[in-house]
């Protein structure tokens, strides 16, 4: 999957958890608790989010991979092409 | 007695369904209005039930909202409009001296049914229940999300107390204040119970759900056609504060707290007893310093369910038949049972009487039930008295659980 989309989707799932946040200046090689006030709870919803969307588990020792929007993309890429395909 | 120190209300913040806002409800109390509709419940369809409408962003983010429960919320816009109305500045107050006391019935059940109701889908699999079950069902959580979003380090916690929660969290912030553990109290009760539907099945199964036809005749405590109870949500807290401190810093007083009883009936888990009630009652006008006779208006408990209302109305007959000055009310026939809530918005529907001297009634009385005959019941009108100096306000609850507080008119 291409890194945009995934980049999107992370968005979209950050759309859902902070519902107040504005997303649309977000920068893909900063991390996203230094840019958007997300907590460990969080994280832990974009998780969960991913589980339930796309049946995708992130092991608790490769939650850093979410850190920022480009290491999602790397990271969750190829997961999320085996899940859509 | 002990000489306590004199303890006072001086802010109020309120969701009801039937207003929000103490001017909102009073007005809706003294003018018949009815909070009770209908209500689409998982399992159980149509009900009937008192829902608030209070703006819940006007003190939360959607991000809060979204973490936290209905009762957090609840407790946060309460807390917000009571410390508002108090004037109260939290940037200007040492704020590990204020503590959050807060009545439940009780707590969890929403988010708990929520979620096994969100695994079904899965299958069952625990993998999917939320990592915030925990945060939203502790019993403490209507209190501590105040404590978050207000930054308030003082003590916190719940109490729970069935349906004489909103006066237990009243009387704990009273007791915190005079054994000095904190300067400033936010007390009261909340409840969240319409979110679950476990709650009206359950009623449903004792045969203690109230319908009718026309939802706003549904409540009816004390008639002969009653029903039995309408479920409700709701909030009222109060801010709470030693006289001294509160004429100190010029905070409008509202009301003084002049004697509370809490006792237990050791008997049944649901059929009051009426001489245990009348001990309560007895015991808060003895330490309020009054006699019964002087009591202006009894706030009743009275949920309508067709023991309860019977019981209670013995209990009130045992201290009360002699006097013909103390009149009798209701508010629940307008708004409901709200639960955690009732006690402390029962409470707040009368305070308006001690400046304007009209006792709000009990409404939905067409016939009342001889077995259920009070002196001086108002019913359905309400009633000019000359003045309103002392207002006793009931609460009696699951598991034989009584309280009763004595509220007086400021004095100085």
């Amino acid at each position: 999957m291409k890194h945009e989309q995934v980049k999107k989707i992370i968005l979209d799932i950050i759309t859902v958890i902070a519902p107040d946040a504005d997303v649309s200046n977000v920068k893909s090689d900063v991390r996203l608790r230094d840019q958007l006030e997300l907590d460990s709870m969080d994280f832990l919803d974009i998780v969960m989010e991913l589980r339930e969307r796309y049946k995708i588990e992130v092991p608790k020792d490769e939650y850093r991979q979410l850190e920022s929007l480009d290491s999602c993309a790397n990271y969750l890429g190829p997961k999320l092409a085996s899940a859509v395909a | 007695m002990a000489d306590l120190e004199r303890i006072v209300i001086t802010g109020i913040g309120l969701t009801s369904p039937n207003g929000d806002g103490i001017k909102a409800y009073r007005r809706n109390l003294l003018a018949g209005v009815s909070g009770v509709t209908t209500h689409e419940t998982r399992f159980m369809g149509t009900v009937l039930a008192g829902l608030c409408a209070y703006d819940e962003f006007k003190h939360q983010s959607r991000k809060e909202r979204r973490r936290g429960t209905r009762a957090g919320s609840t407790a946060i816009y309460c807390s917000a409009e009571a410390l508002a109305a108090a004037g109260v500045d939290l940037e200007t107050r040492n704020r590990s001296r204020i503590g959050v006391f807060i009545g439940i019935t009780e707590h969890g059940t929403v988010e708990t049914e929520n979620e096994i109701d969100a695994i079904r889908q899965y299958d069952y699999d625990t993998k999917y229940w939320s990592h915030h079950h925990n945060p939203r069902t502790v019993a403490n959580n209507p209190a501590g999300e105040v404590t978050i979003k207000l930054g308030i380090k003082g003590p916190h916690y719940t109490i729970g107390a069935a349906c004489a929660a909103g006066n237990a969290g009243l009387i704990q912030g009273v007791q915190m204040l005079r054994l000095g553990e904190v300067d400033l109290a936010i007390a009261g009760g909340v409840s969240e119970a319409t979110g679950s539907f476990g709650i009206f099945a359950s009623f449903a199964s004792q045969d203690a759900l109230a319908w009718h036809d026309d939802p706003t005749q549904a409540s009816r405590p004390f008639d002969k056609a009653r029903s039995g109870i309408v479920v409700s949500e709701g909030g009222c807290l109060f801010v709470v504060e030693r006289l001294g401190d509160a004429k100190r810093r010029g905070a409008p007083i509202i009301a003084e707290v002049l004697g509370y009883a809490m006792n237990s009936d050791a008997s049944d888990p649901v059929m009051p007893d009426p001489d245990s009630i009348a001990a309560c009652m007895v015991l808060a006008i003895e330490r309020a310093g009054i006699e019964p006779g002087d009591v202006d208006i009894v706030s009743t408990h009275a949920t309508a369910t067709e023991m309860g209302d019977v019981q209670e109305a013995r209990g009130m007959r045992k201290v009360f038949s002699d006097f013909p000055s103390v009149y009798v009310n209701n508010t629940k026939s307008f708004i409901g049972h709200a639960m955690g809530a009732a006690g402390a918005l029962e409470l707040a529907g009368n305070l308006g009487s001690f400046e304007d001297g009209v006792v709000h009634p009990t409404i939905n009385v067409t016939e009342l039930d001889p077995d259920c005959s009070v002196r001086n019941l108002v019913v359905n009108e309400p009633k000019r008295i000359d003045s309103v100096r002392y207002i006793l306000n009931n609460s009696f609850g699951m598991l034989g659980i009584n309280s009763a507080v004595v509220i007086g008119r400021p004095t100085d």
